[in-house]
């Protein structure tokens, strides 16, 4: 357990993994005879040179700080919920229905709601698994993902019948109206001549999302509930034991964490896209994992991964516009850095530790 | 080390202004993909020609997701290239904001209509071809029955199944047309299996030549109609040399003329609507040494009639768009 200091736990481990998964990247843009030094500093240029470019990577960087805060709170109590893209689609439909169908006053109080809506369809979508898990013993691994093919179906069902406007070509609802459009950083942040963020898609849902990053810290570390959850997460008898009822926590820490995902649609539904479209999620719930393992499950681990992965997303996105690098090239980049930091954390973990416990003998025979 | 930086900056500067200057074009795809063997490739392929021809060169970008569509029209309207042309319905929504951004940048939009001072709007009149090949399949078939293969189920595709069956109809009153979809998604353009199936139960139900709207599950309905001993007809690009002698004829929807013309024209582009339809050369039916054979002079005189009917205006095809019904067809 203790073979290692903290901080290489929290520091060394996911830097290791990055430069081992840019190295292989490098190698694989090396093969198809394109300069890795130079689609780097698109990459870094395109992300993080601009205002502009920090519009893109904040936006994707607080989809993914939800969906990566929601499979952190669910695996606190030992949930693996790997869900978050149902819920997150889900959630999707609770924004549209109440930004299509309530007349809002004013895009706070449309914020709000959307807020409640996205929490409450993404935590209902959560409570069936949990619930199959905690009463029938359904492992939720099987039932959430399961789940994300039924919510898939169910959007579908909707976005070509009952929610598309008549005549339209697109599986998808129509504008919302004008009173629940968020304002972008380009509102927010533009003062007279000079246009800030422009045309960028982040907006004030990335308050929210720190707002929530700071929220779930306390709710771990600082409730009761919180500690159950946790308490749970390490020893199931144990916390049994104490007066734990494993119903309870397992069916609150999957609801928080579905709500969490569902909120992640305030961000790309009614901040960005402004309607519902058909996969409107785009891998974001499965980026989550990625996010939720890098970031050690503690909310500002997570809220920095989701920026790495924001970054990996919006350069992506400038390599597939200036660069003759193909688009399944560039899904190939970010996928080696989700392989290195998300599946194989124990591949580099193993070697270090020996490296750490070799070094504590080493100073324990000195002494 | 200022020299250095001196002469970095003025390169930069110079490769800048000579970007803007050439102005090139610039080509979005959908998320489908550049080679999806239909109707991006049909763009893309319009692009290579006139690169081809005028030894200019242009940019291009495959999506990945839809956040990305205004990124991409952004981007590049930002960096000088203009005309900026985009393949597919779905980009009306992110084109509406962005073209008014940019009132000196001309945008071509196809199979949608946007209605912007530097808009160019394009739409294929899909009923027209699709009529003249229902009229042929009507005529080819022993069975008297016809099918219909859409892609996804969307009013676009079901012009051209509305259009098919009014042909069909207007050759034998008495002719069957049997219309199926493959499904309801964007997944549908690209399930050769189904499409597969499809055939096959149309054949059961009598059908003898099929028809396939449906992007890349087209191939698998030729596939399966070559096998079966029916008659296919396929869509978008000149689809007759995948079967010689097997595939009756193509509706052709030159939306690689669409390209071209629009890359040509270069920052003279000239807004507004588009309608291309058999008139001027935008859709039509395909005639080659794959299927010579198949067309009989009677079948070629009936259609080039109508096809002359059509242009004068003699003949109204409905367009199913115009008020979402088909008097030839229940879907």
């Amino acid at each position: 357990m203790d073979a290692m200091p903290k901080w290489a736990d929290v520091v060394l481990i996911p830097l290791i993994s990055l430069i081992l998964a840019a190295t292989i990247s490098a190698l694989v843009i090396l093969a198809i005879g394109e300069s890795p030094v130079e689609a780097l500093n698109l990459m870094v240029k395109g992300a993080l040179g601009s205002t502009y470019g920090w519009g893109y990577t904040l936006y994707y960087a607080t989809n993914f700080i939800f969906t990566g805060l929601a499979v952190s709170v669910a695996f606190h109590s030992r949930m693996f919920n790997i869900g978050g893209e149902g819920q997150a689609m889900v959630g999707g439909l609770g924004v549209a229905l109440i930004c299509l169908y309530v007349p809002w006053p004013h895009w706070s109080l449309a914020l709000v709601g959307g807020i409640l809506a996205a929490a409450i369809f993404g935590a209902a979508w959560a409570a069936i698994p949990a619930f199959l898990q905690a009463k029938r013993g359904s492992h939720i691994v099987i039932t959430t993902i399961m789940f994300n093919f039924i919510a898939a179906a169910l959007l579908n069902y909707l976005l070509i019948g009952a929610l598309k406007p008549k005549g339209s070509m697109e599986p998808a609802t129509g504008k919302f109206p004008e009173a629940t459009h968020l304002p972008s950083f380009q509102d927010m942040f533009s003062f007279g001549e000079t246009a800030l963020f422009r045309g960028a898609p982040a907006n004030v849902s990335f308050f929210v999302a720190v707002v929530a990053c700071f929220a779930v810290w306390a709710l771990i570390w600082k409730t009761k509930l919180g500690y159950e959850i946790r308490a749970f997460g390490h020893s199931e008898s144990a916390a049994k034991y104490a007066g734990i009822s494993p119903t309870k926590i397992i069916m609150i820490s999957m609801m928080i964490s579905g709500g969490l995902a569902g909120m992640m649609a305030i961000n790309n539904v009614q901040g960005e896209a402004e309607r519902l479209v058909l996969n409107a999620v785009e891998g974001a719930g499965f980026i989550g994992i990625a996010v939720a393992l890098m970031g050690r499950s503690h909310p500002f681990g997570v809220f920095l991964a989701a920026l790495l992965f924001g970054f990996l997303y919006q350069g992506g996105a400038e390599l597939a516009l200036w660069t003759k690098i193909p688009r399944e090239m560039i899904v190939v980049i970010q996928a080696l850095v989700i392989l290195f930091t998300g599946a194989l954390d124990d591949m580099v973990r193993a070697p270090l530790e020996r490296v750490f416990l070799a070094l504590k003998r080493r100073k324990r025979k000195a002494a | 080390m200022t020299l250095m930086t001196k002469m970095f900056s003025a390169t930069a500067a110079l490769a800048l202004t000579a970007g803007a200057a050439l102005a090139d074009p610039a080509l979005i795809f959908d998320l489908g993909g550049k080679f999806d063997k239909s109707f991006n490739e049909s763009a893309f392929t319009g692009a290579q020609r006139w690169a081809d021809e005028t030894g200019g060169s242009f940019d291009e970008v495959e999506l990945q997701s839809d956040a990305q569509r205004e990124q991409a029209l952004r981007r590049f309207a930002e960096n000088g290239n203009n005309p900026i042309v985009m393949a597919g319905f779905a980009f009306a929504t992110a084109l509406e904001e962005v073209a008014a951004d940019y009132p000196d940048t001309k945008f071509q939009i196809i199979d949608m209509v946007v209605g912007q001072p530097n808009v160019r709007s394009i739409v294929f009149s899909e009923e027209q071809g699709s009529y003249l090949v229902g009229m042929l399949a009507a005529m080819a078939s022993e069975t008297n029955t016809v099918g219909f293969i859409g892609g996804m189920d969307i009013p676009l595709i079901r012009n051209f199944a509305c259009g098919y069956a009014q042909g069909v109809l207007s050759v034998n009153a008495d002719a069957t047309v049997i219309s199926n979809m493959t499904g309801t998604t964007p997944a549908a353009w690209n399930d050769p299996v189904k499409g597969s199936e499809l055939t096959l139960a149309q054949k059961s139900q009598g059908a003898d030549v099929v028809y396939a709207a449906a992007g890349g599950t087209g191939v698998g309905v030729l596939q399966t109609a070559a096998d079966n001993d029916m008659l296919s007809i396929g869509v978008d690009s000149n689809q007759n040399y995948l079967h010689s002698g097997k595939v009756l004829t193509s509706m052709l929807k030159r939306v690689d003329n669409a390209v071209y013309d629009a890359f040509a024209a270069g920052a003279d582009l000239e807004a507004g609507f588009i309608v291309m339809g058999l008139a001027n050369g935008g859709v039509g039916y395909a005639v080659d040494e794959h299927n010579e054979a198949l067309i009989t002079d009677e079948m070629s005189a009936a259609v080039e009639a109508a096809k002359a009917s059509i242009i004068a205006g003699d003949i109204m095809v409905h367009n199913y768009n115009s008020d979402e019904t088909c008097p030839s067809l229940d879907f």
